[in-house]
């Protein structure tokens, strides 16, 4: 599904250049739940934007279902975006004044799916995230663990080809993190490919596959045995 | 473009913070309103001198006979001449587009002896010797009976017209007028219509009332003027201007009566359509006095949407990033940026419009209680033309207002975009 090789990216911050990915070879199979790990400044959120396509790299080449990515305009990047990958952020980003609905809809409205069709579908992705009762509500009145399942349904809701998600739990208490877990092994668990960037030891077993990253550089990657989150709810 | 989907996006983002919205599209609405209430303003002005024309055709010229000042064909200069009956139709016949010549005499004139005697009554009055034209020319309101027609003239009725002072001065509260004599210099004139009018030239109305219209032909023969022209009025067709028709109108007169074609003396003139222009010109250069300072105030309008859309921008930098993450493109972005600028201009500018209509109606209301015909100022209005104009105004400075900040919101990559926390 994802095939990288020779990765390199650096910023430059005034004089003096930052290397943050130093050749990077990885790859994702369909189906997989992969973690990556690594401290901060290890370049594993560099890696998880160029992923996303939020970010090019300086050199090596991408792969994404086939479709090779390299010197994406904005516009042909906003639309393979749109249609292979869904997004999963730390701190949920959902629009605040649109309803959860409207919200999970919006990726279908980009996609130029029509009204109706679209606030059904987004509707069955709410009911599958458990949120159809808050369907109608601002993101305001949600808590944390229902913001993160309104921005998962969001990232489901265009059906794209991997789901991408930079600390999904960064921002919530234990019991709610493994709520969510349970949610994206669930989704995992249908055929979906899932990419986890986190930081956290037992939200990484949770996966099926962790990937460590030091220094700009794959130190470590190997399967691990999946620790199911519905155990520890 | 403008699916309701669209729309729903853009009100919510404008509702989002209305209050700020509000007080950013009071720019707008403020510079419309000033635009808007400039221009009625100065149609009002217009309206009012133009008012004071008394509806007077104004394409036309007023001609008469002045001496000579070159000596022509053995003929000394400083001599006088009369128009003749025979001219006007040689006018007729040789300049083409007018549309009435009228040839005039006189008797009496301002502060002039008693010259009208009914009864006991007397008083001195104008008396004109008129063709039925004149009353296109001059317009007046027959007030009661007719105004002359060309069997008066045929048969040289002794009738007259007289203004209502006229018939004030000669006549008792209730007496009966038409069909009733009054006499002129001595000879009887049956009085078969009363007219009013309104004042001619900025003029005296009282004063204007106080004329008598008999028919040309029967002054002619009743006061002894033979085949002598007075004076003349002379009015252009709509597609020629009068002022352009004069020199060769001059021409005619000065081939007829043996005058030097460089003597610019013989005739006098009074060009009606030349000081029309004038004043014309005059309101001319008070449009273009309040469209520029509409404009300016509206400009300072659009620069405070540009500003608000530029904070909008900045603020939301985090939900664009979201939105591009999403699949947006940078296209839709800059779309949605300008369109929510332009529905914000429009409706604050529409605002505006109503505001200022509120305003011209109850101005209005006022000036119609007040009710006087002599006012310089008579219903300030502007027309749909204007608004119109006013609303593709908004449409351009919505856009141009929306653009540096849209160029803004996709100038930011989506991941520094999500950054911004």
């Amino acid at each position: 599904m994802i095939e990288i090789t020779d990765l390199h990216k650096s910023y430059k911050t005034g004089a003096s250049s930052l290397h943050v990915l130093k050749g990077i070879n990885f790859s994702v199979k369909e189906g997989e739940l992969v973690s990556i790990m690594g401290s901060s400044g290890s370049g594993k959120s560099t890696l998880l934007n160029i992923l996303g396509m939020l970010d090019e790299a300086d050199s090596g080449s991408y792969t994404l279902d086939n479709f090779p990515i390299k010197n994406l305009n904005e516009k042909v990047a906003a639309k393979y975006r749109n249609k292979f990958l869904g997004f999963i952020f730390q701190s949920f980003n959902l629009i605040n004044y649109k309803s959860a609905l409207d919200n999970v809809a919006l990726p279908l409205y980009y996609q130029g799916v029509a009204r109706k069709e679209r606030m059904e579908k987004s509707f069955s992705y709410l009911e599958k995230v458990g949120l159809a009762d808050w369907a109608h509500h601002l993101p305001n009145e949600l808590s944390g663990g229902q913001k993160q399942r309104v921005a998962i349904a969001r990232a489901l809701a265009s059906e794209p080809k991997v789901l991408l998600a930079d600390e999904p739990t960064g921002a919530l208490d234990t019991k709610t993190s493994y709520e969510v877990m349970d949610l994206i092994q669930g989704i995992n668990d249908e055929g979906k490919t899932i990419l986890i960037v986190t930081h956290e030891d037992d939200i990484a077993h949770m996966t099926k596959r962790i990937v460590n990253l030091k220094d700009g550089l794959i130190i470590d990657d190997s399967i691990v045995k999946q620790v199911r989150a519905k155990a520890h709810v | 473009m403008f699916s309701r989907d669209k729309w729903d996006e853009i009100l919510e983002s404008l509702s989002a913070n209305w209050f700020r919205t509000l007080m950013t599209s009071f720019g707008v609405l403020w510079g419309i309103f000033i635009l808007v209430i400039l221009l009625a303003a100065g149609k009002g002005l217009e309206n009012g001198i133009k008012q004071g024309f008394g509806g007077m055709a104004t394409n036309s010229m007023f001609m008469w006979t002045q001496n000579t000042s070159k000596s022509y064909k053995g003929m000394p200069k400083g001599r006088y001449y009369n128009f003749k009956t025979g001219d006007v139709q040689a006018i007729k016949d040789n300049v083409q587009g007018l549309r009435y010549v009228s040839p005039r005499n006189q008797l009496g004139g301002f502060g002039g002896s008693n010259n009208v005697i009914r009864g006991l009554k007397s008083g001195a009055f104008n008396v004109y010797g008129d063709y039925p034209e004149i009353i296109q020319q001059q317009p007046m309101d027959i007030s009661s009976g007719r105004f002359l027609n060309y069997n008066d003239l045929k048969e040289k009725r002794k009738v007259a017209v007289i203004g209502e002072s006229v018939k004030n001065t000669m006549y008792e509260t209730n007496e009966e007028v038409l069909g009733s004599y009054i006499k002129i210099n001595g000879v009887n004139f049956q009085v078969i219509g009363t007219y009013t009018k309104k004042s001619g030239g900025g003029g005296d109305p009282e004063e204007a009332q106080k004329e008598i219209f008999v028919p040309f032909t029967s002054f002619s023969q009743a006061f002894n003027m033979g085949d002598v022209v007075g004076w003349m009025a002379i009015t252009a067709d709509n597609n020629h201007s009068i002022t352009s028709l004069k020199t060769s109108v001059f021409n005619v007169i000065k081939k007829r009566h043996d005058i030097h074609l460089e003597d610019d003396r013989a005739i006098g003139n009074f060009d009606l359509y030349q000081e029309f222009n004038k004043i014309s010109g005059l309101f001319t250069a008070l449009n273009i006095v309040a469209y520029f300072v509409g404009f300016l105030v509206l400009a300072s309008g659009v620069i405070g949407i540009s500003n608000i859309m530029l904070i909008v921008v900045k603020e939301r930098t985090n939900e664009i990033g979201v939105r591009r993450a999403l699949g947006a493109t940078p296209g839709t972005i800059r779309g949605q940026i300008l369109m929510e600028s332009v529905v914000l201009t429009i409706i604050s500018g529409m605002a505006g419009i109503i505001l200022a209509t509120l305003v011209l109606w109850g101005i209005n209301t006022l000036l119609d209680s007040m009710n006087s015909s002599e006012m310089m100022f008579v219903n300030p209005s502007v027309s749909i033309g204007v608004i119109i104009i006013a609303l593709l105004i908004l449409v351009l400075s919505g856009l141009l207002a929306g653009l540096i900040p849209a160029q803004n919101a996709i100038r930011i990559k989506p991941v520094d975009a999500l950054r911004t926390e």
